[in-house]
């Protein structure tokens, strides 16, 4: 079959590092990753099945891993040779077609028993991550077993699949994973109703959880921050109230909240009207990008005893926590989905609501264009320079790739 | 040729541009661009050369005291020992740019606390009366009225500037019959006297504006300060034909049946903005007359701004203090003592122009009344440009309905943040939704007057009001209906677009860009304006 494959070669990796610095999305030419033509993976168990990708999207997290970015955090918790790919919509060899669900936990490690977040159905949450029958890798794409989305093949556990409705397309389909994460963050949010709510970053995934927060909370405005005009133009149709430029924020929410604001003294003395951070603030703020900066910026315009959500991955950020601490501020991350526990005390998969998600807000017009495996090159920097060519989400698109129809 | 010396000032002057008319001077912010216009159809509105001051300031200010105009008695008479005796006097908007000492206000406040202490008056205030603008500081004030009056009054409080926002300080003494809301300052309002000590620099200054305006505040304000009046003021400029004059006297006759008693004390200067010496005379020059040096020295000067960072620019500019002469200065009835100061004032700036014109171009200095050591930001250009310049008109706008005026001026994406806090959010947010006046007004203004950070700013900084920028804004209004487009030349590209004009690099891109409003071969009129001419247009 048909992959890309990213290899574990130091002298790559530093390639792509510096390459990615110079363009974002270089390090797939200077670094580790290749395409290559290699045997599918061997399904590790019987409730293993294979997976043609129709579609398999681009995530930040892998141009963050093209380009030697990635936080040395994650380094015991993937194994190599693995070929990326997460965000994927597939056909099962029965023509059934199915969205993944990647996040690989107890199940699919053939761990018995569970751990209690796996056995809760929080997946993300799971505290055997890199043990059982599996090579270490917190999801699929990350994991040498598994083999991963950017091919024209890959094994999945079958409690990782969901079947795609009839009505719903490969483009919508793609984004339920992404759109997943959205939500989760959403929830995790607890906006108070009639809050403020400031979403930092308009990528897909500021775009997925300003809808999430728009169908499952009650905020009386959403503030979201968007530095190209495409990206403003689909946030104000997903329904923020506001979309404003990254460096106005403060101000922003400064006006919304009814604040004040303190100007930080300088040598020439102090500087009222400057705004460097906020008395009062936002309720919550839900940090799409994950950036020292964007954290600061959440710092800065969190009201007391507010709450700030990372869901953009950070790598290492150099941050002033004291805000944190004088503030009472909680800050949490939000990372992927599982089962989530509505206001109302039900429980739902997150996969289940992303779903409906993707329908009701018709997500599948931020896949703004595909590529075929062989110009990953090009997709690749498409993707990571996506907010400046107009795009949001890029994906490959392996329908009418010659091996996976061999297969 | 003129060999620089006249029996008398030369009057305001239009030069039809022919193949030998040199370039002309265009200021540009903090610096200057010279432009060739094209000859055979473009003309070139000079100002009048400054009037000569009068000889003896100080003799004709006590004479203008002991010799009301109108129904009024002269001042000595107005005062005894056991009154309340409030001076109010303009603010850093005026003169523009700010003169050399001792500033006229200086000169007035001292004759006027010299009779006081003579008739025994001790509960004597002085206001800055600065409405919604910014306060002023210790050495701003210093230079307005004289270290000896700060020192005397200031330290114990009796100096200060005005407060619009302080809740105990301003009372609501009525209501005109358009259902006006009179507010205004509660120490002025139970004085038995306010004093009032203006400097008229331009057509619109004075009269019930100095009071019904300056002392008053945003209950007051919204009144006149909107859209619909500037749009129905032909200009805000001309007293007879002003919808923003009209309500400042009704407001003013509010005042008078409450009982407040004003006498008016109204100055006018000459045109000597620049100097007739040294490095800036020349602007006061027509450019057919420039001598070898002065091109030399120009050419110098222009080099040497190209080359300096903004900020060092920027100072340079703001230490300049013109040298300007009193030319009248007249006092008792407001209304009496407006009509001779107007006359005055237009005997100055007044200019005819036969006719309008397809295109007309200005070049913006570095200064308007709200960026006194401050920054000109974009808001401030389109309100000095579309707003004060646009209406320096009596009869019909210079250019036609439906032509397009061509701004000069660098517009940077920049604002004061101590200053002008609220233009940055109105910047930022407003814009971004609408430039129409109507729009904004009706969506944002409430929001920004009421905002209680730009009210603590204004209270406590040295900010102008959250709702100012909004008046900026509507300053433009006339010319924003009036124009078929709008251009400026030099401009931060984004700043301009942001306001809903076009930029433009060069004069000769802009003149291109216009003749698709006005079509080929379109007149051009540039104004040169400062020193300040006012076009008496038939």
């Amino acid at each position: 079959m048909k992959a890309l494959q990213f290899r574990r070669n130091l002298p790559r990796y530093a390639a792509a590092r510096i390459a990615g610095g110079f363009v974002p999305g270089g390090g797939a030419s200077a670094g580790p990753l290749s395409l290559i033509d290699m045997d599918p993976p061997t399904a590790p168990g019987p409730d293993w099945v294979r997976v043609r990708p129709r579609l398999s999207g681009i995530c930040g997290s892998d141009l963050a891993t093209v380009d030697g970015r990635s936080a040395r955090y994650f380094e015991p918790l993937v194994s190599f040779p693995f070929v990326p790919g997460h965000e994927v919509v597939g056909d099962l060899d029965d023509g059934t077609r199915v969205v993944l669900e990647p996040v690989l936990g107890c199940v699919s490690r053939n761990l018995h028993p569970t751990c209690t977040s796996c056995a809760d159905g929080r997946l993300g949450n799971c505290e055997h991550t890199s043990f059982g029958d599996l090579e270490p890798g917190i999801q699929t794409g990350s994991c040498h077993d598994t083999g991963g989305g950017w091919a024209t093949a890959f094994t999945a556990h079958r409690t990782q699949l969901h079947v795609v409705p009839d009505d719903m397309d490969d483009a919508a389909a793609v984004m339920v994973e992404p759109t997943a994460c959205g939500v989760h963050a959403a929830l995790a949010a607890h906006v108070p109703d009639d809050g403020v709510v400031v979403v930092l970053g308009a990528g897909t995934l500021g775009q997925v959880t300003l809808a999430a927060l728009r169908a499952h909370a009650g905020p009386r405005t959403i503030i979201t921050t968007a530095r190209y005009p495409e990206q403003r133009r689909m946030a104000g149709l997903l329904g923020a109230d506001l979309v404003i430029a990254p460096d106005e924020v403060r101000r922003a929410v400064r006006r919304t909240t009814g604040s004040r604001a303190i100007g930080a003294p300088t040598i020439d003395g102090p500087r009222e009207g400057v705004v460097d951070r906020l008395t009062g603030g936002a309720d919550v703020v839900v940090d799409c990008v994950g950036s020292s900066a964007s954290l600061t910026d959440a710092l800065a315009v969190v009201r007391p005893r507010g709450r700030i959500v990372l869901v953009g991955m950070p790598a290492e950020v150099t941050l002033e926590l004291t805000p944190l601490w004088h503030r009472e501020v909680e800050l949490v991350g939000a990372y992927t989905y599982g089962t989530e526990i509505l206001a109302d005390g039900t429980q739902r998969r997150t996969f289940d609501m992303a779903t409906d998600l993707v329908r009701d807000a018709d997500l599948g017009r931020l896949v703004t264009a595909t590529y075929p495996l062989s110009r990953y090159r090009e997709a690749l920097e498409h993707a990571a320079a996506a907010g400046r060519r107009g795009a949001v989400k890029i994906a490959f698109d392996l329908r009418y790739e010659k091996e996976r129809n061999d297969l | 040729m003129s060999n620089g010396r006249h029996l008398a000032p030369r009057p305001g002057f239009v030069l039809d541009v022919d193949r030998n008319s040199p370039p002309i001077v265009f200021h540009h912010g903090e610096g200057f661009r010279l432009e060739k216009l094209p000859p055979g159809r473009s003309r070139v509105i000079y100002p009048a050369e400054p009037l000569e001051g009068l000889a003896d300031p100080d003799g004709a200010i006590r004479h203008a005291l002991d010799n009301p105009l109108g129904d009024s008695e002269p001042l000595r008479a107005l005062l005894h020992s056991d009154m309340k005796l409030t001076i109010a006097f303009d603010d850093i908007s005026l003169p523009l740019p700010p003169m050399r000492r001792p500033d006229i206000r200086q000169r007035v406040i001292e004759a006027v606390l010299d009779l006081a202490a003579e008739a025994g008056v001790d509960d004597v205030h002085l206001i800055a009366a600065l409405a919604v603008h910014r306060r002023m500081t210790e050495d701003e004030l210093r230079h307005a009225v004289g270290d000896r009056v700060y020192d005397a009054f200031a330290p114990d409080g009796r100096l200060y500037n005005h407060d619009a926002e302080d809740p105990d300080g301003m009372v609501v003494l009525g209501e005109t019959p358009h259902g006006e809301d009179v507010q205004f300052s509660r120490r002025a309002a139970e004085s038995d006297l306010v004093v009032y000590v203006n400097i008229n620099l331009v057509a619109m200054d004075g009269g019930h504006k100095s009071t019904a305006t300056g002392l008053s505040g945003y209950t007051s304000l919204r009144h006149h300060h909107n859209v619909h009046t500037m749009s129905n003021s032909r200009s805000f400029m001309d007293q007879k034909n002003s919808a923003l004059h009209a309500s400042n006297w009704r407001m003013g006759k509010v005042l008078k049946d409450a009982g407040v008693k004003i006498f008016q004390i109204e100055t006018t200067v000459n045109n000597d903005t620049f100097g007739r010496q040294g490095p800036m005379a020349l602007l006061q020059k027509r450019e057919w007359e420039w001598s070898t040096r002065d091109r030399m020295q120009f050419l110098a000067m222009k080099a040497g701004l190209d080359l300096m960072p903004t900020g060092a620019k920027r100072k340079a500019f703001s230490s300049w203090q013109a040298p300007y002469a009193l030319t009248s200065v007249q006092a008792g009835e407001i209304e009496a003592v407006h009509e001779v100061t107007t006359a005055n004032v237009y005997r100055q700036q007044l200019v005819a122009v036969e006719g309008q014109t397809d295109i007309l171009t200005m070049g913006l200095p570095y200064i308007c009344p709200y960026n006194v050591n401050s920054i000109m930001n974009p808001i401030l250009v389109m309100c000095l440009g579309l707003g004060y310049f646009f209406n320096l008109y009596r009869g019909r706008p210079l250019v036609r309905e439906g032509g397009v005026l061509i701004l000069s001026h660098p517009t940077p994406w920049e604002f004061h943040p101590v200053h002008h806090p609220s233009y940055i959010d109105f910047f930022e947010q407003v814009l971004a939704d609408t430039t129409d006046p109507a729009e904004i007004e009706r969506k944002y203004e409430k929001q920004f007057a009421e905002d209680e950070w730009y009210i603590h700013l204004y209270r406590n900084s040295y900010a102008y009001h959250g709702v100012h920028p909004f008046y900026m804004w509507y300053w433009g209004t006339h010319a924003l209906e009036h124009l078929g487009r709008v251009i400026i030349v030099g401009g931060d590209p984004a700043a301009v677009r942001r306001m809903g004009f076009q930029p433009a690099s060069s004069l000769q891109d802009a003149l291109e860009m216009a003749s698709d409003v006005v079509g080929p071969q379109p007149t051009i009129t540039h104004m040169k304006n400062p020193p300040i001419l006012m076009a008496d247009v038939t």
